[in-house]
C-alpha cells in the first residue's frame, strides 16, 4: 500500500489501484442484454414497481428552482398518487443547497430524507475550502445526505490522490450525514475509469456511489451501473461493508427501472434490494411507475394527465 | 573391371534420412535396386515402422518452430532448396537416368522439380492473403479465419516421376509451415534419396522434412495410422490402398489427401490450393470495444 | 496447486429469498404440432414404408409430443433418388441467381414464424426459450439468408477454380441445436447446387419437420430438400447408399470415426464436426467479471450441450479463488426448469439417456477425487434436470477433464504459466475449440495462435455468426461449417 506508513487506524487507506480489475465493454454489454431479457410478471412485477417507487431520489436541479417548485415536489414525494393506497413513499427529495431549508420545512414530520447536492455541483470546479463550505451549509440547513461530484478533471489528469483526499475531506464535513460520490461517468468516457474511480471514492468513506449529476450526457446507463455494483461487491468482499448505488439521470421508465433491479438482485443480491442501499436519481420516473401499478390493477392503459407533474 | 591404371569409382550408399540425420534403417534391410541390363545399382533402405516411427518423432518436434517461422524465411529456404537442385543437375539427371528415365525426359524432370520449388517459395508469403477472411459477423467483433498448417504430414509420394512426384508434394506441405515424413517412388527412388542431401545443405531445419524409402505395401497401414500424424497424402495407389489410408486414418480422424492419375509434369501439377489441402481454417473472435 | 474453495467464508451475497421472478411462460397458441409425422419426400408427407413409427417427447415433462416416422433403408432409398431426380432435371438447371431467391424465401419465412419454431425447439429439445427465441432461429434464419446470397457468386469464393455442385448430399445432425444444425447444413447444400437428404436426431425431430412444411410453403421444387427421420439405422443407410455423393454428419466423434472408416475406398466426400473439450483459460489480467460470464456462457449455455463448449476451465493460480468464487456466485443466479419459461437460463437435459450419462459423470469425478460444488436452486419434480456444475481438484489425468461430458459439468484446474496454460489446452484428442481471458493484446494472439482449435474466442465465448467458419482440428472433425469456406464442403474444385 503506498501510503500504509501515514495511515492511523480507522482512517480511509488509499487503495492499491494496480489491483482495480479491467472491464470489457462487449462483455458487459452482454451481461447488461441478458438482464434486460429478463421478464418480470405479475405479482413479482407489482412487488418491483413498488419498490422502485421506495427507492426514488426525487430530484429537481435546476436555475429555475424556486421554493414554491420545491414545496410542490415535497408534496408529491410524501403523496405520490393518494388514490391509490398501499404506496410507499419516495426515498429522498434531491435539491440544490440553498433549497434545503425549504424542503426541511415541507417534508417535516415524514421519514422523507433531504438529499442535498454540494460541492460546487455538478462541474466540481472550485476550491476545497468552497466545496467544504459548501457541504458544511447544506448539512447545517437540514440535509442528512450530501451529493458531491469527485473532480473529474484531476482524476483524467491522472492526480487519483487529489481525488481521494477531497472525497476524503467532505465526507469528514458531511458530519452525520450519508455522503453520495457521484462519478459523472458521462465525463469519464470507459468503464475501466468507472471502476477504478468507484474504487476511489469508496475507499476514502463514500456510503453511496452515484453515476451521474444529469447535467451530462449520457447520465446513468445499466453499463455504468453494472461496472459500479460490481465494484460494490468486490469491495464489500474485501471490506465487509456495503455500499449504496445510485444511477441518476436517464431513468425515466419503470420498465428500465425494473432491469436496474433486476441487475441489482443478480449482482449484490437481496441485501441491496431497500432504499438504504440503492436509490433511483429521477424526476419522471415516479410518475410512470404509478402508471403500471394503475394499469396493473384496472387493466387498462393509462394516460399522463391522470398523474400529477410537480 | 578396372584396368591399373583406372581409378575406382566410389558407390554412393543410399541411406534414409531422418531428423537431419542421414541413418541407414535400424531393420537392417535394404532393397538392391538393379539397372535396366540387371546391373546392381544400389542397395537401398528398407524401412521398417520404427524408422518412420522415429521420423514422426523428429517431425513433431521440429513442427511448431517451423510453423512459426515466418513466411518470408520459409519462402527463402524453399528457394534455397531450388538453388541446391540446381547446382546438382548433373547428379540428379545422372540418378534418373540409372532407374531408367531417358536422358532428355531426366532434364526436364529435374528442371520441372527446380521449378516447383520456386513456385511454392513464391507462395510461401501469398496463400495466406488468398485463402484467409475477415468475416463481419453480426455482433461487435472482430472476426478473422486464417490457415495453420495441419501439423505433421505423411506423405505416400507417387512411383512416378520419382523426383518431381515427391518435390510436387512435399513443397506445398513445408510451405504452409508443415513438417513432412515422406515415402518415396518405390521404383525410382535414388534421386528421391539424394534430394535429401539437397535439403540437407538448404537451411532446412532438421526435422521438417524427413525421406524413408522402402516398400510402399508394407508402409502404408503406419503412415495411415500412426496417432500423431495429422494428415496423410496418398498419390496414386489404388482403390484397395486408398480405402486402407482412410480405413487407418479415422483412428485419430485424419485429414485424406487423395492424389490420382496426376501429370506431375504438367503445370496443373501445382497450385496454391495443394498448400490448402494440408491447412486447417482457425477462426478467431476478439471484442471490438473501449 | 492452490487449493480452491468454493465459497468465502463471510461477506458472501445473498440470492435466495426476497424479491422472486414470477413465472413468465411462453405462449403457445400459436404453435402448431401434427399428432404424426410423415417423411418428406420429393415434396410430400409420405409414411414410412414399414409402418414404423416412434414417439418424440418433450424432456421437460416427459410427455409425447408427436408420434415421428421410422424411415427404413427404403425409404431412404426413395429420399435419395427423389433428391437424385430434383438435382439432374431441376435444381442443378436452375440458374444460380434463382436458386438464390427460393433459399432467401425460406429465411424470410423463417423469420415470419421464428416464434413458433422458438417455442417448439424449447418443447422438443428443452432448450431455454430465450436461447431458441435469442439465438438458435434468429441464427437459422440469418443462415439461410448468407448462403443464398452466395449462389450466384461462388466462382468468386476460389480464384483461380471453376466450381461444379456434388450432387445429393446426406446430412446427419444432432439434438443439441436442431434447426440450426438443419440450417447450417442444408443452407450451404442449396446455396452450391446441390439437393439434400437431411437427418435430424431421434430425439429433436420436429422443428425440422416444421422446416419441411416450410419448405413446402415455399415452393422450393419437390425433392430438393428431403427429411427422413429415425435413429442410428437411418443413418447409416443415407451413409451407405451410393447414390449419395456426400455425407455431412455432425455428432460424436465415435460415429464420425465410423462414417470416416465406412467411407473409405468410396467416392462419397465428407464433412465431420465432432466432439470437443474445449479449454477456456482466464489470466490473471483478465477482465474478471466479464470472464466469469464467459465460462457460465462457455459451460452452461444450451445445459452443455455444445460441443464447443468451454469444459476445461483453466485459472491462473494467483486469481483462482476469486474467479470460482464469483463463478459460484453466478450460478446461484441462473435459473434452472421450464424451458418455456423467458427467465430459464438452463432447461431441460434433452433425453433421460443424456441425463444418466451427466450423472455418471458426477460420480466418476467424485470417485476420481475431485471436489463437485453445484448450485442450489429448486429443481421442478417431473422432467430431466440438472443443477450446473463444476469440479475443482481435478487434473489433467481426470475422466471428467478428458471426456466429453456434454452437460452442464465444468472441470477447473490451475496454471501458473503461459506456457503451462497452453500445453494442458492442447493436450487432448479434440481441437474444436478454445477461449482466452486477457486484457493483453500481445499475448491473446499469441495464445489463439498456440491453440491447435478450430475456433477461438478471445475475451467472449460461444458466439457464432453465418460468416463465421466453425469445424475442428484433430479428432473434432474435418471442413468447416459458415463462411466462405464453409462453401468448399459442398463443391467440387475443377480447373
Amino acid at each position: 500500500m503506498m501510503s500504509s506508513s501515514v495511515v492511523t487506524a480507522g482512517k480511509p487507506r488509499f487503495p492499491d489501484l494496480s489491483r482495480v480489475r479491467a472491464v470489457d465493454e462487449v462483455g458487459v454489454n452482454e451481461r447488461v442484454a441478458r438482464f434486460q431479457s429478463r421478464s418480470i410478471k405479475k405479482a413479482s412485477k407489482i412487488e418491483a414497481l413498488k419498490c422502485v417507487l421506495s427507492m426514488i431520489d426525487l430530484t429537481t436541479l435546476e436555475g429555475q428552482d424556486t421554493p414554491g417548485k420545491v414545496r410542490q415536489l415535497c408534496q408529491k414525494a410524501i403523496h405520490l398518487h393518494d388514490s391509490m393506497p398501499g404506496l410507499p413513499h419516495v426515498a429522498a427529495v434531491c435539491v440544490y443547497p440553498n433549497m434545503v431549508a425549504v424542503a426541511k420545512q415541507a417534508l417535516a414530520g415524514t421519514d422523507i430524507n433531504i438529499a442535498s447536492v454540494a460541492t460546487a455541483f455538478p462541474s466540481g470546479m472550485s476550491s476545497l475550502e468552497l466545496k467544504l463550505d459548501d457541504t458544511r451549509m447544506a448539512v447545517a440547513a437540514g440535509a442528512n445526505e450530501i451529493d458531491m461530484v469527485i473532480s473529474r478533471g484531476a482524476f483524467l489528469a491522472g492526480d487519483y490522490r487529489y481525488v481521494f483526499d477531497e472525497i476524503e475531506a467532505v465526507k469528514e464535513a458531511c458530519g452525520d450525514a450519508h455522503l453520495k460520490v457521484i462519478l459523472e461517468t458521462g465525463e469519464l468516457r470507459t468503464l475501466d475509469r468507472v471502476r477504478r474511480a468507484s474504487v476511489l471514492a469508496m475507499h476514502a468513506g463514500a456510503d453511496f456511489i452515484k453515476t451521474s449529476t444529469g447535467k451530462i450526457q449520457p447520465a446513468a446507463t445499466m453499463q455504468v451501473t453494472l461496472v459500479m455494483l460490481q465494484a460494490i461487491r468486490d469491495f464489500y468482499a474485501e471490506t465487509g461493508r456495503m455500499v449504496g448505488m445510485k444511477p441518476a439521470g436517464g431513468i425515466s421508465n419503470s420498465k428500465l427501472a425494473i432491469h436496474y433491479l433486476v441487475m441489482l438482485r443478480e449482482t449484490l443480491g437481496n441485501a441491496w434490494m431497500t432504499p438504504e442501499w440503492f436509490r433511483f436519481g429521477a424526476s419522471s420516473l415516479a410518475n410512470d411507475v404509478l402508471m403500471q401499478l394503475s394499469k396493473q390493477a384496472t387493466g387498462v392503459y393509462q394516460s399522463a394527465d391522470y398523474f400529477s407533474k410537480d | 573391371m578396372a584396368t591399373a591404371a583406372e581409378r575406382v569409382p566410389v558407390a554412393k550408399t543410399y541411406k534414409i534420412y531422418i531428423g537431419g540425420k542421414f541413418p541407414r534403417t535400424e531393420s537392417g534391410r535394404y532393397i538392391a535396386l538393379k539397372g535396366k541390363g540387371d546391373e546392381m545399382l544400389a542397395n537401398v533402405c528398407r524401412s521398417s515402422r520404427k524408422d518412420f516411427r522415429n521420423a514422426v518423432v523428429e517431425a513433431r518436434k521440429a513442427q511448431p518452430g517451423w510453423a512459426r517461422a515466418s513466411a518470408y524465411l520459409r519462402g527463402q529456404i524453399l528457394y534455397r532448396i531450388a538453388e541446391m537442385l540446381e547446382g546438382r543437375r548433373e547428379q540428379f539427371v545422372a540418378e534418373l537416368r540409372l532407374t531408367g528415365t531417358a536422358s532428355r525426359r531426366a532434364e526436364q524432370e529435374v528442371e520441372k522439380s527446380i521449378d516447383r520449388l520456386i513456385y511454392y517459395a513464391g507462395w510461401a508469403d501469398k496463400y495466406q492473403q488468398i485463402f484467409s477472411a475477415v468475416n463481419p459477423v453480426s455482433s461487435s467483433h472482430f472476426n478473422f479465419s486464417m490457415l495453420e498448417p495441419n501439423g505433421v504430414v505423411a506423405l505416400l509420394a507417387p512411383d512416378e516421376p520419382g523426383l518431381l512426384g515427391l518435390v510436387s508434394n512435399l513443397a506445398p506441405a513445408i510451405a504452409g509451415g508443415n513438417t513432412l515424413v515422406a515415402l518415396a517412388s518405390e521404383t525410382n527412388p535414388l534421386s528421391a534419396v539424394s534430394f535429401a542431401e539437397a535439403l540437407h545443405a538448404s537451411d532446412v531445419p532438421a526435422g521438417v522434412v524427413n525421406i524413408l524409402s522402402g516398400y510402399r505395401s508394407e508402409l502404408t497401414e503406419h503412415f495411415a495410422s500412426h496417432m500423431d500424424v495429422n494428415a496423410v497424402v496418398c498419390c496414386e495407389g489404388g482403390r484397395k490402398q486408398q480405402r486402407e489410408v482412410q480405413t487407418r486414418a479415422a483412428d485419430n480422424v485424419k485429414r485424406v489427401v487423395f492424389r490420382t492419375d496426376t501429370d506431375w509434369s504438367g503445370d496443373d501439377a501445382a497450385s496454391p490450393y495443394m498448400i490448402r489441402d494440408t491447412q486447417e481454417v482457425k477462426t478467431t473472435w476478439h471484442p471490438i470495444g473501449v | 496447486m492452490a487449493t480452491l474453495q468454493n465459497t468465502s467464508a463471510e461477506n458472501t451475497l445473498a440470492f435466495t429469498g426476497g424479491w422472486e421472478y414470477d413465472p413468465a411462460p411462453e405462449s403457445t397458441e400459436h404453435v402448431e404440432i401434427a399428432s404424426r409425422y410423415g417423411l418428406f419426400i420429393g415434396g410430400d408427407f409420405v409414411k414410412p414404408e414399414k409402418g414404423r413409427y416412434f414417439d418424440t417427447i418433450n424432456p421437460a415433462t416427459e410427455q409425447k409430443l408427436a408420434r415421428i416416422a421410422q424411415a427404413g433403408a427404403g425409404d431412404v432409398d426413395r429420399a435419395v433418388k427423389a433428391a437424385r431426380k430434383a438435382y439432374a432435371q431441376v435444381w442443378s438447371r436452375m440458374k444460380p441467381a434463382e436458386r438464390g431467391k427460393y433459399i432467401y424465401r425460406i429465411a424470410r419465412m423463417l423469420q415470419e414464424r421464428a416464434r413458433e419454431f422458438a417455442a417448439i425447439e424449447s418443447l422438443d429439445g428443452g432448450k431455454p426459450i430465450r436461447e431458441s427465441r435469442d439465438i438458435d432461429i434468429p441464427l437459422a434464419a440469418a443462415h439461410f439468408f448468407y448462403y443464398a446470397g452466395w449462389a450466384d457468386k461462388l466462382g468468386y469464393a476460389f480464384p483461380g477454380r471453376g466450381v461444379k455442385a456434388l450432387g445429393v448430399a446426406g446430412q446427419i445432425i444432432p439434438w443439441n441445436f436442431p434447426l440450426l444444425m438443419a440450417a447450417w447444413k442444408i443452407a450451404p447444400a442449396l446455396a452450391c447446387g446441390n439437393t439434400v437428404v437431411l437427418k435430424p436426431a431421434e430425439t429433436t425431430p420436429l422443428t425440422a419437420l416444421k422446416l419441411a412444411e416450410l419448405i413446402a410453403d415455399a415452393g422450393l421444387p419437390e425433392g430438393v430438400v428431403n427429411i427422413v427421420t429415425g435413429a442410428g439405422e437411418t443413418g447409416s443407410a443415407i451413409v451407405e447408399h451410393p447414390g449419395v455423393n456426400k455425407i455431412a454428419f455432425t455428432g460424436s466423434t465415435a460415429v464420425g470415426k465410423h462414417i470416416q472408416r465406412s467411407l473409405a475406398g468410396g467416392k462419397k466426400s465428407y464433412t465431420l464436426e465432432l466432439g470437443g473439450k474445449a479449454a477456456n483459460i482466464v489470466f490473471a489480467d483478465a477482465a474478471i467479471d466479464q470472464a466469469v460470464e464467459g465460462i457460465v456462457n462457455g459451460i452452461f449455455f444450451n445445459q452443455g450441450h455444445v460441443c464447443c463448449a468451454g469444459s476445461r476451465l483453466f485459472v491462473q493460480e494467483s486469481v483462482a479463488d476469486e474467479v470460482v468464487e464469483k463463478l459460484a456466485q453466478r450460478m446461484e443466479t441462473l435459473i434452472v426448469g421450464d424451458p418455456l419459461d423467458k427467465n430459464t437460463d438452463i432447461g431441460a437435459i434433452n433425453s433421460k439417456m443424456q441425463l444418466d450419462k451427466i450423472k455418471q459423470y458426477l460420480k466418476l469425478g467424485e470417485a476420481e477425487g475431485g471436489s463437485l460444488h453445484q448450485a442450489s436452486g429448486k429443481l421442478p419434480r417431473k422432467g430431466y434436470w440438472c443443477r450446473p456444475a463444476f469440479f475443482t481438484g481435478v487434473s489433467q489425468s481426470s475422466r471428467v477433464v478428458q471426456e466429453e461430458i456434454f452437460g452442464p459439468v465444468l472441470a477447473i484446474q490451475t496454471f501458473r504459466t503461459f506456457d503451462e496454460a497452453l500445453e494442458k489446452a492442447n493436450n487432448t484428442p479434440y481441437g474444436l475449440s478454445g477461449g482466452v481471458w486477457t486484457d493483453k493484446g500481445a499475448k491473446i494472439f499469441r495464445m489463439t495462435q498456440g491453440l491447435k482449435a478450430g475456433v477461438v474466442w478471445a475475451n467472449t465465448f460461444n458466439k457464432f455468426d453465418p460468416t463465421s467458419p466453425f469445424g475442428g482440428y484433430k479428432e473434432s472433425g474435418v471442413g468447416r461449417e459458415g463462411g466462405l469456406h464453409g462453401l468448399d464442403a459442398y463443391l467440387k474444385l475443377g480447373a
